[in-house]
């Protein structure tokens, strides 16, 4: 037992002793959801907006300055004539052009029908139909105005709310998946690298010609990393709480209990990628080609498991990252209770159970 | 035989293609400083990890302390201590850290045992806050003996201490071997060292895979079986190309500044080689004889078949 507490007091002293070590495990997580969470948004706010308006009447005028109260719209440029487009794209490069029919209002009124035309920048897919969307979304809204006024005898509703996350804020996506990530990258990539290091150093060897019994020294390289893992936990959520304004709709327990699981499973991944590699260059590719990239893109943090061909499906069934993050964000964001996330729990389990004792059998209690 | 305390029958292994031993057989008795000399690639360092249990060997038997390498390892983990080739302690933690993690690994503690290692433990004292890392190479190696010794070892297993230390650590390094040993501790201690070897009780020479030799220092020296004759002149190199096509030469090695010649046939006279080499050229040359140490014993053995 002593034997047991020394090596975790060694273990700790070559984490705190190495300035890159700590930033990793106690910088890196901050960072990551503050960028996450701020920079890295997906949320479109405060797009400059052109406006070609031949019409300058009530209606246009009020279109207009729907736009520009909005949080999402700033109308900031005026252009003339529909040949300037393509330079007003190439100087001033708004987001969104909006190109008014001539007799805007009129033709409203007499005809029923006037046109609006929305030109983007599609360079950027996914931020022009974002933007597209919000355009349309408030030129809909005058015209129930408009249909208000005329009590026109039918009229649908449409009423669009978005369950869970009201204002759409992309951090709701982003806590959880991060929080699959970092757990990952302390757990299994930092784990693999200390028992790679004493491998490649050498120290291996005088420990392993001692008397301590090879599941003391698992434990015990083990042990450090899942307790920092816990701070980073709490860290983020506590950050995503009260920095963020993401809550946490469901049971904390539930979801610390879901996080130990899965913090199990990269653990066990870690003991793993250390008995194949034994430097820490080649711990660290492994750790970060083979679990990192497939984390980030094929989770379902950033792109839809469902959108992404069958293979890759397959492949995103594997990861542990992805149970983890989807039961995450029912319990944190939907606030489901345990029954809901009992599949993910239970994939989850069986992995470490599985990968625990795949790695404490590739133990080696010598070199080879 | 209660007295052997390393045992070894018939050690083989293979790297692959490599064989990096082959039929390796040896004994070591209590209280012994058992010496493996050996070039760079010779085999030590695979047969200190047989030994160490650290690898198994393809074939043949070995027990350290009457336990077996292969089925009672555990009980050998607890009795030796082992000092790999490099330098393999915690950089980053101080001396007083490193030896306090090792005691405790070893269940034990730097106070229980301290008198095992007090001798060398006084001279890292000074530095005893300072990191690892930032020790001499000869403070390194007195620190891992320090921590091979902690836990009273019944064998110590020293794979090439002293090489990359200066000459005077190298000194005090064998001289603190020789409390040990008098401290009843055996030792088994490689080294490329020829001069390292006299201090050895043993030696056992190797070269690729294979003992050579295994008898005291004194008794390889005295089956050395050729009257040795050093000679030197000017220009060594030629000299050296001259020799050798000298007729009756049998052996003829560069050591130092002097190249160390045997003859095939004792009767040749120094006279008539001495003409050979003015008739080459060499005027100046000096001939005396000399006393062949250990490395002339290795060259001479591991040069059976291609003397030359």
């Amino acid at each position: 037992m002593k034997q047991f507490f020394v090596f975790i007091k060694k273990e700790f002293r070559h984490i705190f002793r190495d300035t890159w070590t700590v930033i990793i495990l106690l910088v890196l997580p901050i960072l990551m959801l503050v960028l996450f969470g701020y920079a890295l948004s997906t949320d479109v706010k405060n797009t400059e907006i052109a406006v070609i308006d031949p019409s300058r009447d009530a209606a246009t005028e009020k279109i207009i300055s729907l736009l520009d109260l909005s949080d999402y719209f700033n109308v900031s440029l005026t252009v003339e004539s529909p040949d300037q487009i393509e330079d007003v794209f190439r100087g001033d490069n708004p987001g969104l052009i909006l190109v008014f029919s001539e007799n805007f209002y009129e033709e409203i009124m007499h005809t029923g029908e006037a046109s609006i035309q929305l030109i983007a920048d599609g360079t950027d897919p996914n931020t022009a139909v974002t933007i597209y969307n919000y355009a349309t979304a408030i030129i809909m809204s005058y015209q129930q105005e408009l249909l208000r006024v005329q009590s026109f005898p039918y009229e649908i509703n449409i009423t669009p709310r978005y369950l869970y996350n009201p204002e759409m804020k992309s951090s709701y996506n982003f806590v959880p998946g991060v929080m699959g990530m970092i757990i990952m990258l302390v757990c299994a990539m930092m784990t693999s690298i200390s028992i790679a290091r004493e491998k490649e150093t050498g120290t291996m060897e005088i420990i392993l010609v001692s008397p301590m019994k090879p599941i003391v020294i698992i434990l015990s390289k083990v042990v450090p990393y899942f307790f920092l893992s816990c701070v980073n936990l709490a860290t983020i959520l506590l950050l995503a709480v009260f920095l963020l304004d993401v809550p946490i709709a469901g049971s904390l327990f539930t979801l610390v209990i879901l996080s130990f699981i899965y913090i199990f499973v990269s653990l066990a991944i870690g003991l793993l990628i250390s008995s194949i590699a034994n430097s820490q260059i080649v711990a660290l590719l492994i750790s970060g080609m083979a679990l990192m990239m497939p984390v980030m893109y094929l989770s379902g943090m950033m792109f839809p498991v469902e959108n992404m061909p069958l293979p890759l499906q397959f492949a995103s069934h594997i990861l542990p990252a992805k149970w983890y993050i989807a039961a995450a964000k029912k319990v944190m964001i939907k606030g489901l209770g345990f029954s809901s996330i009992v599949k993910e729990m239970l994939v989850l389990s069986i992995m470490a159970v599985v990968l625990i004792s795949v790695s404490l059998k590739k133990f080696k209690t010598r070199l080879e | 035989m209660s007295n052997t305390v390393i045992h070894a029958e018939n050690i083989s292994r293979k790297y692959g293609a490599v064989q990096a031993l082959s039929e390796v057989s040896f004994d070591v008795t209590k209280g012994e400083v058992f010496g493996l000399i050996g070039p760079d690639g010779a085999g030590k360092t695979t047969l200190f990890r047989i030994l160490t249990t650290l690898l198994l060997a393809d074939s043949g038997s070995a027990s350290v302390e009457g336990f077996d390498v292969r089925n009672q390892y555990k009980e050998i983990r607890r009795r030796v201590g082992y000092m790999p080739g490099r330098f393999s302690l915690y950089q980053d933690l101080s001396v007083e850290e490193n030896l306090d993690f090792f005691a405790t690994v070893f269940n034990t503690t730097i106070k229980e045992n301290y008198h095992l290692v007090k001798d060398i433990y006084v001279q890292l004292e000074p530095f005893k806050k300072r990191k690892a890392g930032a020790l001499s190479g000869g403070m390194k190696q007195k620190l891992a003996l320090c921590c091979a010794l902690i836990h009273k070892p019944g064998v110590l297993f020293l794979d090439e201490p002293t090489t990359g230390v200066d000459p005077v650590s190298r000194k005090e390094f064998w001289e603190m071997l020789g409390n040990l040993k008098r401290g009843g501790i055996s030792i088994l201690v490689s080294t490329p060292y020829m001069d390292e070897a006299e201090k050895c009780d043993t030696i056992a020479l190797i070269q690729k895979g294979s003992f050579l030799k295994i008898d005291s220092p004194e008794n390889i020296v005295n089956d050395f079986g050729h009257s040795l004759w050093e000679v030197s002149g000017k220009n060594m190199f030629a000299l050296l190309k001259d020799l050798r096509s000298f007729p009756g030469i049998r052996s003829c090695f560069p050591f130092g500044d002097t190249h160390h010649v045997t003859f095939s046939d004792e009767s040749i006279s120094s006279d008539k080689l001495k003409k050979f080499l003015e008739l080459k050229g060499h005027e100046d040359t000096f001939l005396r004889r000399g006393k062949a140490g250990i490395e002339d014993c290795f060259m001479n053995l591991s040069h059976e078949d291609d003397i030359l």
